[in-house]
């Protein structure tokens, strides 16, 4: 069996996630690793997915609408590769829950989301109902369509490899979908998804200013990224990229300090796999201390700071 | 209509009083209530939905509510709600037309069929209604799939603009900005085209009681799956539904100097 992976890179580095893709996909067979980008920067991308081991092919593909992981040509060039392969894999990023489900539907496969373990070359576990479930599936198609939550699968090393690397023909993209802008703030911090130390906050936090002044000093001495809980970016405190939770990033950090964060079911669904786990919350009847490792009942105006400055 | 592709919305296109008609179909599904915390059943089989409170998924009010907000603004003409499911898929239908939708279509099927068959069923639905733009929710908040909009925009050969915080609609196209891992990224579609909604594109609106009442009175169309020509059989066998494991449970500490404490020494993560 061999699967193909479906490799984000970005600035000549794989992306973690999928290097944890690949990690999975080692454990139903040979792995081939696609990837695209833009024609002048696609080749060194490609030799960073042809150091990981594990890989013994890299497809590379480079056009203008591959370089934006436009969905639509993406989908036709993993569906122009397809037929060599017993599964088709990506991390479930934001470019694999796009993509993916629409080469699965252009391929007549029902897609598998959100993979946390490899049971067998069929069959997979996944979570339902915000993860208050884990249900185990045995796919009947021919071929699997996967993507695969990086935080059940330590990833693939970055180096240590050495695949071939082929071209790929990019299919021809029409003008119907066509990308225009991106906002991608850039920060010091590490990224939330592979960050060791992650301090999120919550409605607690009352305002963005808040985040600034009291997180950023904690998460400064931590070396962590910071996170946050729906109601914090549907309040306007924090941008969309730092929600965690059912619909937004999951994570699985050593550390994961709750702050003023109630703990909803949804978000409790993005980081109850953190290793460990910290809740500051006034409240001492808040959801969050039920899976919480350590809580501290307190005011967080009063309590974050001292424990920025006792470390 | 500059630049949009051939296909049966565009050569079917009616007039109504020398405006162009702008059709917009949301599919919606009924879920068990959000706030509902489900659990496995004891013999592994599923989860225990028995009784429990169900409501239209989240992300599908957000999906109708955009819709009817372009509708308000003039940019669509009909808003058709659509659902999939069994029987009592119509109390969904009939809260998605006491939002506003103008009329409704239900698919009966058996319980729960898979984002491929649905797809499937509303492709097919697609191809009767001719709208020009589909709405969904990005993902059903029981199966968690995230695939549904995806993989009807593969079989129709639409663009698609997943995840979306903001729509605009202009020239035939449709400009969303959706919500991607890095921030947030503007991507351009021509219609026909799909878009799934992500929390943050509106706040849908209450039903108020006149509204329920009206909705009543609005047309909802029974088919089968059958009559549309799909066949709805799983893929995906479900050989166990179990609960995730458990945390152990957590002490609480008395003061900052403990909690430092206990994390340097006995969790050592710091």
């Amino acid at each position: 069996m061999t699967v193909l992976v479906f490799v984000e890179t970005e600035a000549g580095h794989v992306r973690q996630a999928s290097r944890s893709a690949i990690a999975a996909a080692s454990k139903l067979g040979e792995v081939h690793a696609l990837v695209v980008g833009d024609a002048a920067s696609v080749g060194a991308s490609a030799e960073a997915a042809a150091k990981i081991p594990g890989v013994t092919k890299v497809l590379k593909a480079g056009n203008d609408a591959l370089a934006h992981t436009l969905a639509e040509p993406l989908a036709d060039l993993l569906v122009s590769l397809a037929g060599d392969y017993s599964h088709i894999v990506a991390a479930a990023s934001s470019v694999g829950k796009n993509v993916l489900p629409r080469a699965a539907a252009l391929l007549d496969v029902q897609p598998i989301p959100d993979v946390l373990d490899i049971v067998d070359a069929d069959t997979f576990v996944r979570p339902i109902y915000a993860g208050n479930a884990l249900a185990t599936v045995k796919s009947a198609d021919a071929k699997k369509v996967l993507t695969i939550r990086a935080t059940s699968f330590d990833p693939a090393p970055a180096e240590g490899g050495s695949a071939a690397i082929e071209d790929a023909a990019a299919p021809a993209s029409g003008d119907t979908s066509r990308f225009v802008s991106s906002e991608t703030p850039t920060s010091d911090r590490p990224e939330l998804e592979s960050a060791r130390v992650i301090v999120s906050g919550g409605r607690g936090l009352q305002n963005g200013e808040n985040f600034k002044t009291v997180l950023e000093p904690l998460a400064d001495k931590l070396g962590a990224a910071i996170g946050a809980s729906r109601v914090a970016v549907d309040s306007g405190y924090v941008p969309n990229d730092y929600q965690v939770g059912q619909t937004g990033k999951i994570v699985a950090p050593e550390l994961y300090i709750a702050v003023g964060i109630s703990g909803a079911i949804q978000h409790l669904a993005g980081m109850k796999d953190s290793k460990v786990i910290v809740a500051i919350n006034k409240d001492e009847d808040a959801p969050i201390f039920q899976v919480a490792d350590y809580g501290l009942v307190g005011d967080l105006f009063d309590v974050v700071p001292k424990l920025a400055a006792a470390l | 209509m500059q630049g949009r592709p051939q296909g049966p919305a565009s050569h079917r296109r009616q007039r109504v009083s020398g405006k162009k008609t702008m059709k917009i179909l949301v599919p919606v599904k009924r879920v068990v209530d959000y706030n509902i915390k489900v659990r496995p059943k004891a013999d592994g089989t599923g989860v225990e939905t028995a009784g429990l409170k169900m409501s239209m998924n989240p992300f599908d009010e957000i999906a109708v509510e955009e819709a009817l907000r372009l509708r308000e603004k003039g940019a669509a003409t009909e808003v058709v709600a659509v659902s999939i499911g069994v029987q009592q898929a119509q109390d969904t239908l009939r809260t998605a037309m006491a939002m506003g939708a103008d009329r409704a279509i239900l698919v009966l099927t058996e319980e729960s069929p898979e984002p491929l068959a649905v797809a499937k069923i509303l492709k097919a639905i697609v191809e009767r209604e001719t709208p020009d733009l589909v709405i969904l929710g990005k993902q059903a908040i029981d199966d968690d799939m995230n695939a549904t909009g995806q993989m009807l925009a593969g079989l129709l050969g639409w663009p698609q603009g997943t995840f979306a915080s903001k729509v605009e609609l202009a020239d035939g196209r449709a400009e969303v900005e959706r919500e991607v891992d890095g921030g947030t990224e503007v991507v351009s579609i021509a219609l026909p085209a799909i878009v799934t909604a992500d929390l943050r594109l509106n706040e849908p609106r209450y039903a108020s009681l006149p509204n329920i009442m009206k909705a009543k009175k609005k047309p909802l169309e029974t088919l089968q799956a059958s009559d549309v020509g799909v066949d709805t059989t799983r893929r995906l066998t479900v050989v166990s539904v179990a609960e995730p494991p458990a945390r152990k449970a957590g002490v609480k500490v008395g003061s900052v100097e403990e909690l430092v404490e206990k994390l340097r020494n006995e969790a050592k993560v710091i």
